[in-house]
Order: structure tokens, then C-alpha cells, then sequence
């Protein structure tokens, strides 16, 4: 039991797939300029990945190994396929906004990454579990992003009104770039420093040490 | 050809792959470490999207568009949901044919770019052009000029981003911003560098 608890918070701040992994930025950057459409985003991608990994453990003993590859890829696009008709016809305004970024999912490298990487050598149940896990540690960094974003760029929550807008005679004064794409970056940049700051290990050694400043002795 | 002038320039500054839409995030930060592999990395990009994108669009526009089967026969069948497994299906397959083609016809080019060929298979950028191409409805010749401009467009800030990197060797960072944190914050001044491009029009 504790061993299936570990598979699933592992990857929340332990092992955190865009913090730590570097996997599936892409759409992390792209959606979050505003908090419902990143939350369906996450439940989109949570979903894929879970379901993913589910059915190719279920197959993973009859996959040749040559055309693994392929055989995922056909699973992952036919699951990303399903969710993305069931968006169009469940919430067709936030599929509209979502665009390009629900067909996406089958190249975001989480699910790539965890079908390769676990579902290929575990069980269904564990499979499923890691992949709802993976999925919740890119939902926490993404709904984070998103609450920044929009809470201090347009000053909503879910559109709703939190900072009354100078413009409609309240007293916040909204910080535009923050709904602009380079925002995203800076975000999850400060964010990996967060999250390093508190779990010390994951730092990463620096490849070149600068040499401490000498200073040459006169006479020496 | 102005036209198809201005599509390529906004393909390939104003609306950037990388830096605007956010696509090939995980390749571009990590094959952004050497110059070289950079070089490499774009010139796939540029080579493959040239070739995927106008396929792509010709299949959608005679095989899964709604009455797209017309010559065939089904003039009401609509196929367009089947669209993202083609794409990547497609995607898979010309990657494929490329690899070989270089293994067998130029050898030189086939190690340069090495293990970075059937990589881009996973790269969003590729499937990303792909549908962008679909949702904008582009037409043939349209659709090999932004295929080109966004593969231009990606090589040049990958190239760009690994040049800067290159560079931070020399200085000081944080501690807890080493390595991955602070490559976020220069590719997002790198992004702000680019919006300037916006509003541009040829």
C-alpha cells in the first residue's frame, strides 16, 4: 500500500515531471493565461496519461519491441482523439480556447515519457496509479501558473472578479504582461527555484565553478 | 508572392514555434546546451516540417475534410476526427523515410544530425504546424511556405538559445536557479525579444 501512496505523491514535488523531468512544457506555457481553461487542461491530461499507461501495461508483454513506439503512439492518439470529442461536445467554448493544444497532448513527452519508461515494465493498476500521479504533479504546477496569471493579470479567479479593475472603478491596476506569453516563462523559471529551495537535492551542480577572487599581495 | 513573403517572415519572427506558441518546449531546452547539436537539431526541423506539413495538408484536404471523399464516392462523409492519428501517423512514417533516405544517400548529413531525427517525431513544433496548418486553412503552396517559416523560425531561436547558453558558463548563478530555472527566464527575455516583432506587417 505505501509503496502504491509513493508511486502516486512521488511525482507531485519529489520527482515533479516539469520541474524535475523537463517533460511537457509545451502546453504547461501555452494555456495557463487563464484557470479554468488550464484546469480542464489538467483534467484532460491527467486522463491521458493514466489511461495511456493503464492500457499499454495491460498490452506491454505483446508489444514487439521494434515497433513499441508506434503501438503507443496509435494508443495515445486514439485516447487523445476520445477527449478531444468529448470536449468539443461537453464545453465547446473552452475547447475553442484550448485550440491546437488538446491534440497536442499526444506529443507532450509526459505521456510518451511515462508509457517508456513505466507502463512498459509494471503492472496495469501500478501503471494507472503512476500515471494519475504524473498527471497531478503537472496539474499542481500548471494550476499555480495559471492562479499567478490570472489573479495579477486580469485580476479573476475562474472569471470571476477578485481585484476590482481600476478601469471598472476599483482600485488594482492590472499587470498586462502577465496575460502575454513570455510571463509563463519567468513563472515556472521562479517556480523551479521555489521548489529547489525547499528540496535541496534536486539542484543541479553548476558545470563551471568560477575560481575565488584573489587578490595579488604586493611584495609577495 | 508578397503574400507568400509576408507569411513566411510572420511564420518565422512574429509568430515564432518556440517563443510565441510555446511548441517543441522539451527538445528546445534540452538540445539547447552546444551549438553544434543546435545547428543540427534546426536543420531536421527545417527539413522535416518543409515536407509534413504540405503532405498534411493534402490529406486532409482530399481524404478527412467534410466532403473531402466526394471523388470517391462519399460526398457526405466527414473523416476530419480521424485527423490527429493521421497527422502523427504521417509524421512517423516521413521521419522514417527521411532517416533512411539520408542513411543510404547522404551519409554526412545522416551523422550530423544522429539521434536527433527520430526525435522529432515527439517534437510538438512538427504536429503543432500541422494543426495550426488545419485550423487556419491554408491551402497547398500556402502551407509549404509556413511549414518552411516555422521550421526557419525554430531553428534560428533554438540556435540563438544555445548561443546565449554557451555564454552563461561565465557567470554567476544561483544556486537553486542553476541549470533549468534560469534557462526559463532567458528564453522568456528571448520571448519578450521577439514580440517586439509583432504588429509587423509586410
Amino acid at each position: 500500500m505505501s509503496e502504491l501512496k509513493k508511486t502516486l505523491t512521488d511525482p507531485i514535488f519529489n520527482n515533479n515531471p516539469i520541474g524535475l523531468q523537463i517533460l511537457g512544457i509545451c502546453s504547461a506555457l501555452a494555456v495557463t493565461s487563464s484557470l479554468s481553461v488550464s484546469l480542464v487542461m489538467c483534467i484532460a491530461l491527467t486522463s491521458v496519461v493514466a489511461f495511456s499507461n493503464l492500457f499499454i501495461s495491460l498490452i506491454r508483454s505483446t508489444i514487439p519491441n521494434n515497433i513499441r513506439i508506434i503501438v503507443q503512439m496509435i494508443i495515445i492518439a486514439s485516447l487523445v482523439i476520445v477527449v478531444d470529442q468529448v470536449l468539443k461536445a461537453v464545453a465547446y467554448e473552452i475547447s475553442k480556447q484550448l485550440s491546437v493544444f488538446v491534440g497536442l497532448i499526444i506529443t507532450n513527452c509526459i505521456v510518451m515519457g511515462r508509457a517508456e519508461a513505466f507502463a512498459m515494465k509494471n503492472p496495469p493498476f501500478e501503471s494507472f496509479v503512476d500515471g494519475l500521479g504524473n498527471g497531478l504533479g503537472y496539474s499542481v504546477v500548471l494550476l499555480t501558473v495559471g492562479f499567478i496569471r490570472e489573479l495579477f493579470g486580469a485580476g479573476t479567479l475562474f472569471g470571476i472578479e477578485v481585484l476590482p479593475l481600476v478601469t471598472e472603478g476599483g482600485w488594482y491596476n492590472p499587470n498586462g504582461l502577465l496575460l502575454l506569453p513570455p510571463s509563463a516563462f519567468f513563472i515556472i523559471g521562479l517556480l523551479i527555484w521555489a521548489l529547489r529551495a525547499w528540496k535541496t537535492e534536486q539542484v543541479e551542480e553548476p558545470e563551471f565553478k568560477l575560481a575565488a577572487h584573489q587578490v595579488a599581495r604586493e611584495g609577495a | 508572392m508578397e503574400y507568400y513573403l509576408s507569411l513566411f517572415v510572420r511564420a518565422v519572427f512574429i509568430e515564432n514555434m518556440a517563443l510565441a506558441f510555446f511548441l517543441g518546449m522539451c527538445t528546445f531546452i534540452a538540445v539547447s546546451k552546444k551549438i553544434q547539436a543546435a545547428i543540427g537539431l534546426g536543420i531536421a526541423v527545417v527539413v522535416v516540417l518543409t515536407i509534413t506539413v504540405p503532405v498534411n495538408n493534402l490529406i486532409y484536404n482530399y481524404l478527412l475534410a467534410d466532403g473531402a471523399l466526394a471523388w470517391a464516392g462519399f460526398p457526405d462523409l466527414d473523416l476530419s476526427f480521424l485527423g490527429l492519428l493521421s497527422y502523427i501517423g504521417v509524421i512517423a512514417a516521413i521521419v522514417q523515410i527521411l532517416e533512411m533516405f539520408l542513411d543510404k544517400y547522404v551519409p554526412a548529413l545522416y551523422n550530423a544530425l544522429g539521434v536527433f531525427l527520430p526525435l522529432i517525431t515527439v517534437n510538438c513544433a512538427i504536429l503543432g504546424s500541422s494543426l495550426f496548418m488545419v485550423e487556419r486553412d491554408y491551402n497547398f503552396s500556402e502551407s509549404l511556405v509556413f511549414g518552411a517559416g516555422s521550421g526557419v523560425g525554430f531553428a534560428l531561436a533554438i540556435t540563438a538559445l544555445a548561443g546565449i547558453r554557451e555564454k552563461l558558463k561565465y557567470s554567476d548563478v544561483p544556486q537553486g536557479l542553476q541549470g533549468l530555472g534560469i534557462t526559463f527566464i532567458i528564453v522568456g527575455l528571448m520571448s519578450l525579444g521577439f514580440m517586439s516583432f509583432g504588429g509587423i506587417d509586410l
